[in-house]
């Protein structure tokens, strides 16, 4: 737990100039050199604290990019711990890959607010921070679950999710098999049980090839611009869009209902959805529209909230306002260059975070921009926590995978069948813990549900 | 009519089934002046459904009761009619002791054992008022006007508070076998605070061993040499008797869903909960319509009785449905039912409720045990009567609460169970249920256990040197296999070749042979020349330990991570809903559980790792203000 090494990429996301990837526990250094070389070949294990060097990080034997490694040696870090700081280029990508070379190598991805949560812990931060802390912890952990839900409805998920419902049933049968000896349980069939093992594992494997084609990864910060019917929400979505066309893509499969496309504002990559108006609506069809729309407030790490400057704030306005407090938000007070009735004063109670601007006469352009960059530079705005969540899932994949080898070595090697549950359920509880069931719990219900048993 | 006062105690027991037993054993035991009440005399340590002790997990139970210095396992010895060790060939994981025993005898050696204890009065009254004095103590009232005062109190009810049975339509209030139920108690409870709720759990007819054809049944032989469940029994003698098995059949099925809706639970008439783990006959057709069939056992009750009990096929139906549905089940056809089947409904508590040590969070004192917190099954409520005694006499001595945690041992595993996830319906242990089994085994159950039931001051000085001595012998044998060297031989190979496995070309250690599955201390008996001869059970150690040793070092590591998060205490009266950071659903479900430490909260679901961050950082700044405020003090 606490001395496990922990790894993240710390800055924020984008295109910006530098991306460090930040490795922390006893084992960072350790785990740095099995990524890193340095152009003198020297290990980091062997350098002092407060060191930088020059090098290159490795992934599966490739080289990734070239990288400047700053070591830190404990207590002399941020966390107290050791710690390595990867400093690359910026990018999705090679952030990204540099990060999951270093998980690969044995650290585990840092959970919300973690680095904190040790630096604290180990006397770095101030006695009076402590509160302040514990905000930014609860602040990062529903950032990181509104990415997870918004994982969830991905196709890995879903994957994932049927090799966990396979092994369940297999565990439960062992399980049944061991707990009701005299009931009628059918015999585990040496050769059923590993074929479903391996085919299990050979599904995993597939995942983690093929992990990072398709869509089921989207970078950047999951944004939803939202607002009652003819506020200007799409104008001020052309508007942004049309920044670089160069670098804005279509996402094939979207619903007609949501439209959505990535933009890049100042190096900062959103994945913006344009919604359906939200407004109390009779049509059953518009009204599943609407859900849609409500369904990506509840997802999206970033609300763009839009407002009419020309009419006073309507109920739908109201019920808006509502939604998106607590979130993480920016009002944009269209129509500026008409007469003001809206009562900015209600805007103001949920965020402070308003730009007023015309996006028919593309005024205000600059403020927005500015706005946005400060939001997404802000502390406890988790722009990496999409990537993070997706990397801890394909993490507890591997994990999996490798706890499902040994549930199959114990099988070869003619080892009791209590070894080889204790491995499945091993794979199963890294499953789990994307959903946060608890493994001994979903396999006792299993036995229940698939078996007659019982005196 | 008015009270009369009868008498002080250290600690009362309520209830005088195999959860009471224990706990009033175990603090008479501690040097605690120790009541146990019984509403009928005749009714102590009665077994109302089954007449076996153990089982999967519930062996182990067993094994870990005796080991801390609990009578069940011994007793069960001494009342056994047929030993079984189930599961053998699937691991030792999972090996489970069962023992069939003779059910008035179990009752008669275990009511005399409370007879003979020390400090201890085994007194036959109804409990139906108890109150909270201002001192602290508690005054007891009996159906007789009978005022006792005790420091602590211990509620093991098991199936007689609000007891109520069914059978088909007709239904009264009564405890299992007909005894009257304890009616008064349930409401004294709820004006105190207590809330209750329904459960409900069910047993089969007994017949006539005569009128079943046992000569065309399948026959089930006990093992040879049986072995005993108590580390403390030498030998056992012989089986006394075998069982047998039957099956239901499409006749069977159809009689009862042609009268399903005259089932109570059916018919919507209990409101209790039923747990999945005995259903009734009529349950399991229901559940698993496409069974064609459903095994039963017919067990003996006893060897001074005629009665044979039906393992699974317990009912509620209507006493004339069930003559007609026993009677289409081979070897059944003319019997003759001597007590129909029945379900019974009754008063339980919730058990996250309670702390560690099975007291009541919020009533000082005041502990439960067994069916009360909602468990199923005998050996589920002598484990929990054994550390509620423990706890009851602690709390009087002023000494230390005794609490196991998960990694120590079932019964750990069954409280921190109770009290972290509550109870939706009867809890059964199952080996499923512990993370740990690996460790959690019922053949090392002394090893893990006894020194704790040493220190406590229920083991005896003379079962203690027996004790350390196994010990030295398992650490001699276990450094003898890793030095030993086995020459090469055609010999050697020869048995290598019949177990399947590779040969070998060179001499070889003998912990090297071990190691491999296919190969035992049996196989090898003939090449191991220089074999001390000791106990069959340190060989069985020795051998478990080189064969699972990576399993074990593996189990016993994240043992440590659990037990680093087990001593992040949680003060007891934190407000959750003060807590910044936490979410809403943490905070409610730990206002609602108030777990002990850190590792219990993680335990709670809907409790995420974000909220144990928060908790940490919590737990570290109020250390830090503590120990200013100490240095302070100190100035």
């Amino acid at each position: 737990m606490m001395n496990s090494t922990i790894a993240a990429i710390s800055t924020a996301q984008g295109l910006g100039g530098i991306g460090v990837i930040r490795i922390s526990g006893d084992d960072a250094l350790k785990i740095a050199d099995k990524v890193f070389v340095s152009l003198n070949e020297k290990k980091l294990c062997d350098q002092k604290g407060y060191t930088a060097h020059f090098g290159a990080v490795f992934f599966e034997g490739e080289k990734v990019d070239q990288c400047v490694a700053t070591v830190f040696k404990a207590p002399l870090s941020y966390t107290g711990e050791n710690v390595v700081e990867l400093s690359c280029h910026g990018g999705t990508y090679v952030t990204k890959t540099v990060l999951r070379a270093v998980l690969d190598s044995g650290a585990t991805p840092a959970s919300a607010g973690e680095f904190t949560k040790r630096a604290f812990l180990n006397g770095k931060l101030d006695l009076t921070e402590a509160e302040a802390v514990m905000d930014i912890i609860g602040a990062k952990s529903n950032a990181a679950m509104r990415s997870a839900l918004s994982v969830h409805e991905g196709a890995l998920s879903k994957a994932i999710n049927d090799v966990k419902e396979d092994l369940v049933m297999r565990a439960a049968h062992l399980c049944a098999w061991a707990d009701y000896p005299e009931e009628d349980i059918p015999e585990i069939e040496f050769s059923s049980l590993k074929n479903a093992l391996q085919l299990s594992k050979e599904k995993l494997n597939n995942l983690l090839l093929n992990y990072d084609k398709g869509k089921a990864i989207r970078e950047g910060i999951d944004t939803v611009i939202v607002g009652r019917p003819n506020v200007g929400k799409s104008t001020l979505m052309n508007l942004i869009t049309g920044y670089d066309k160069s670098i804005v893509t279509d996402i094939a499969g979207t619903t007609r209902d949501i439209v959505e496309e990535t933009a890049v504002v100042k190096d900062i990559t959103l994945h913006l959805s344009d919604t359906a108006g939200i407004r109390d609506a009779d049509n059953m069809i518009e009204k599943i529209g609407v859900d849609k729309a409500k369904q990506r407030l509840s997802t999206a790490e970033l609300i763009i909230a839009v407002f009419d400057m020309s009419s006073p704030l309507s109920e739908d306005d109201i019920s808006i306002l509502n939604d998106i407090k607590g979130s993480t938000c920016i009002a944009v007070i269209n129509k500026e260059d008409l007469e003001p009735k809206l009562d900015i004063d209600k805007v103001k109670e949920v965020t402070e975070n308003i730009v007023f601007m015309s996006a028919k006469a593309k005024t205000g352009v600059k403020e927005f921009e500015d706005i946005l960059e400060k939001v997404a530079g802000t502390a406890d705005f988790d722009s990496s926590s999409a990537v993070l969540s997706n990397e801890r899932q394909r993490s507890l994949a591997k994990s999996a995978f490798n706890a499902l080898d040994d549930a199959i070595v114990a099988l070869d090697m003619g080892l009791t069948y209590d070894a080889v549950t204790v491995s499945l359920e091993d794979a199963i509880s890294y499953l789990c813990e994307l959903t946060g069931e608890r493994v001994t719990e979903t396999v006792v219900d299993n036995v229940f549900h698939q078996f007659c048993v019982g005196k | 009519m008015s009270t009369y006062f009868a008498g002080n105690y250290d600690v009362a027991v309520i209830g005088a089934g195999h959860a009471g037993i224990e706990a009033a054993l175990a603090s008479a035991r501690l040097g605690c002046k120790t009541a146990i009440f019984t509403i009928n005399m005749d009714a102590v340590g009665n077994c109302p459904c089954n007449p076996s002790i153990g089982g999967t997990a519930k062996g182990h139970l067993v094994r870990e009761i005796d080991a801390l210095g609990g009578e069940m396992g011994k007793t069960a010895d001494e009342c056994f009619l047929q030993m079984r060790m189930l599961n053998l060939g699937k691991g030792p994981a999972v090996h489970s002791l069962r023992a069939q025993i003779d059910r008035r005898k179990y009752q008669d050696v275990m009511k005399h054992k409370l007879e003979l204890c020390d400090n201890l009065d085994l007194r036959q009254a109804e409990i139906t008022d108890i109150e909270r004095n201002e001192d602290g103590t508690w005054t007891l009232t009996t159906r007789m006007l009978a005022q006792f005062v005790a420091k602590t109190v211990i509620i093991a009810t098991g199936t007689y508070l609000g007891g109520k049975i069914f059978i088909g339509e007709v239904s009264f209030e009564s405890g299992p076998d007909g005894v009257f139920p304890a009616t008064f108690l349930g409401d004294s409870l709820r004006k105190l605070g207590i809330p209750t709720r329904r459960f409900k759990t069910g047993t089969p007819a007994r017949v006539k061993k005569s009128t079943i054809a046992l000569d065309k049944l399948e026959v089930q032989e006990g093992d040879n040499p049986p072995v005993p469940f108590s580390f403390d029994t030498e030998s056992l003698g012989e089986n006394k008797v075998v069982c047998h098995i039957s099956y239901t059949n499409e006749d069977t099925k159809k009689i009862i869903l042609d009268n399903i809706h005259r089932s109570p639970l059916y018919g919507g008439k209990i409101e209790g909960v039923g747990p999945r783990y005995c259903p009734s006959l009529e349950d399991k057709i229901v559940r698993f319509e496409h069974k064609e069939r459903h095994q039963l056992f017919i067990e003996p009750c006893g060897l001074d009785t005629e009665e044979m009990y039906l393992q699974g096929m317990s009912s509620s139906l209507p006493e004339e449905v069930q003559l007609q549905f026993y009677h289409t089940i081979p070897g059944l056809e003319n019997a003759l039912i001597m007590r129909p089947a029945y379900a019974i409904e009754y008063d339980c508590i919730d058990p996250t409720s309670m702390n560690a040590t099975l007291e009541f969070r919020d009533f000082e004192g005041l502990y439960g045990a067994g069916q009360f917190n909602g468990s199923s099954g005998y050996e589920e409520a002598a484990a929990q009567g054994l550390i509620a005694g423990i706890n009851a006499a602690h709390k009087v001595q002023g000494k230390e609460p005794f609490v196991l945690d998960r990694a120590s041992s079932y019964i750990g595993t069954l409280i921190d169970d109770l009290i972290t996830k509550g109870a939706n319906e009867p809890y059964r242990m199952m080996t499923s249920r512990s993370e740990y089994r690996l460790i959690l085994r019922q053949d090392n159950a002394d090893t893990r256990l006894t020194p704790l039931g040493y220190e406590l001051g229920l083991i005896s000085e003379d079962r203690w040197k027996r004790f350390n001595e196994k010990q030295e012998l398992i650490k001699a044998e276990l450094k003898r296999a890793k030095e030993t060297v086995i020459p090469l031989s055609d010999e050697l190979n020869d048995i290598l070749v019949s177990r399947e496995t590779s040969e070998v070309s060179n001499s070889i250690r003998l912990i090297e042979l071990l190691k491999r599955p296919q190969l035992d201390y049996k196989a090898l008996e003939s090449v191991d020349l220089t074999r001390p001869d000791i106990p069959q059970s340190v060989f069985e150690q020795v051998e478990i330990a080189i064969k699972y040793d990576g399993y074990i070092k593996k189990q016993l590591a994240q043992v440590e991570q659990m037990r680093k998060l087990e001593v992040k205490i949680l003060p007891s009266d934190t407000d959750y809903k003060e807590l910044p950071g936490l979410r809403l659903e943490a905070q409610e479900k730990l206002n609602k559980i108030r777990p002990a430490n850190i590792g219990q909260a993680s335990r709670i679901s809907g409790v995420s790792p974000a909220d144990i961050s928060v908790l940490l950082i919590w737990l570290a700044k109020k250390s830090h203000e503590k120990s200013q405020t100490e240095d302070n003090t100190d100035v």
